[in-house]
């Protein structure tokens, strides 16, 4: 079993009109044994950017954790919040420092940028970015999410439609993954308001 | 094989621990206390590498207490927590810790709480945990009988269910088990559960 897949992990963002949506699963494990079913993978970094980190969990906190400080920092210097453009480039950055003993996370980062414009990226560990105009997803039930994402996703939805078209490709897809699952947490993002909610799918 | 399990009931959080020190196929002591106190009220129940254990257990617990000379006042059990999850990711990549920590403690304001520390630093907060061979009875017992709020007498009553089930399926189950117990009125022994007992011998 391969390190990304030691505690599994689900996570998928998706853009629609003038708005985004974050989904994430809850199950944390040990390989195969379930350790929690409310492990948070989905964080806040300000009210317009999220960021979802996928992979090995201890390097999830760790990683969340740096980011969070440099973007404390940031806002203290420049007296502004970063845009989502920017911080998917720290974060590329910070990746990269580490090429040869590389943290085993794979971030999706979704944000609101100038004009209220959605903005949503993916990279690999090593901090290669993918930027996408539709959806992204990462984590062991990734392949699973391509397809129902593709299958489901149209452009220029509005918030409510949005929610429902990443819910169901999220359960959809981690009901095909034993390491991911046990509900969902799901945060719709509008330039006015942001929208947390958890779904509760097959619990095994 | 080492056996740490735990749980949180109504305004108390109780640990129980294998009490074997074992060096491959000999038993060398059966009365091993692996539950420490960090302090006053707090209580980690560590299992792993046995050196690693006790270093790593003592200087979690004597830097607690210089928090606490320093300071004025002790470190809240978050806090104690997100420090032993610093130091073990610190140290993952240069000189990892074998330890698996499960961490009780009781807060005034927070009440009663339990940490799931792995040895890679994935920690979570949990109503339920457990390490080892032993979790894979001990956490399907739990599931089974927990509830929110437990009393004292049935919490100790599911964890003595546990520890039955332990004895009587796993093949090298361990014959002691000591049940440390946290509330406001501080962190304690409980009880031990012994079925083999060292047999002092006069010396000759």
């Amino acid at each position: 079993m391969s390190i990304f897949e030691y505690n599994g992990s689900a996570v998928v963002a998706m853009v629609g009109k003038n708005c985004f949506a974050i989904a994430s699963d809850r199950r944390l494990g040990v390989q195969l044994q379930t350790i929690a079913t409310d492990f948070q993978r989905i964080s806040k970094i300000h009210d317009r950017v999220f960021i979802g980190l996928s992979g090995l969990a201890t390097d999830v906190q760790t990683l969340y954790q740096r980011l969070v400080f440099r973007h404390k920092l940031y806002q203290l210097r420049e007296e502004r919040d970063m845009k989502p453009e920017t911080f998917a480039s720290l974060v590329s950055a910070i990746l990269y420092e580490k090429r040869f003993g590389p943290y085993l996370c794979q971030p999706v980062i979704a944000g609101l940028g100038e004009d209220d414009k959605p903005f949503i990226c993916t990279m690999d560990s090593i901090g290669a970015k993918e930027l996408a105009k539709d959806f992204v997803v990462s984590g062991t039930a990734s392949e699973s999410l391509y397809g129902a994402c593709e299958a489901m996703y149209k452009p220029d939805m509005e918030a409510e439609e949005l929610f429902e078209t990443i819910s169901q490709a999220l359960l959809s897809s981690v009901d095909r993954d034993c390491l991911s699952g046990w509900g969902g947490h799901v945060y719709v993002v509008t330039p006015t308001e942001i929208k947390e909610r958890i779904l509760k799918g097959r619990m095994d | 094989m080492e056996c740490v399990f735990g749980l949180v009931g109504k305004g108390f959080a109780i640990v129980a621990a294998d009490t074997s020190a074992v060096h491959s196929i000999l038993l060398h002591k059966n009365n091993e206390d692996k539950i420490m106190l960090l302090d006053s009220h707090k209580l980690v129940a560590a299992s792993g590498e046995p050196g690693d254990r006790v270093q790593f257990t003592e200087y979690v617990q004597k830097n607690v207490s210089l928090y606490k000379f320093r300071n004025g006042i002790p470190l809240t059990t978050a806090a104690a927590a997100n420090f032993t999850r610093g130091e073990l990711a610190t140290a993952l990549r240069k000189n990892p810790y074998s330890v698996n920590i499960l961490m009780a403690g009781y807060d005034e304001e927070s009440g009663a709480s339990l940490y799931y520390i792995d040895y890679i630093a994935t920690l979570h907060k949990v109503d339920k945990g457990a390490f080892g061979y032993g979790s894979y009875f001990s956490l399907s017992t739990m599931d089974r009988h927990y509830r929110e709020d437990m009393s004292v007498e049935e919490a100790i009553e599911l964890v003595d269910k546990c520890i039955l089930e332990i004895r009587s399926r796993l093949v090298v189950a361990p014959p002691n088990f000591v049940i440390k117990i946290v509330d406001k009125d501080g962190a304690r022994d409980y009880a031990w559960r012994q079925s083999v007992q060292d047999v002092t011998t006069a010396a000759v």
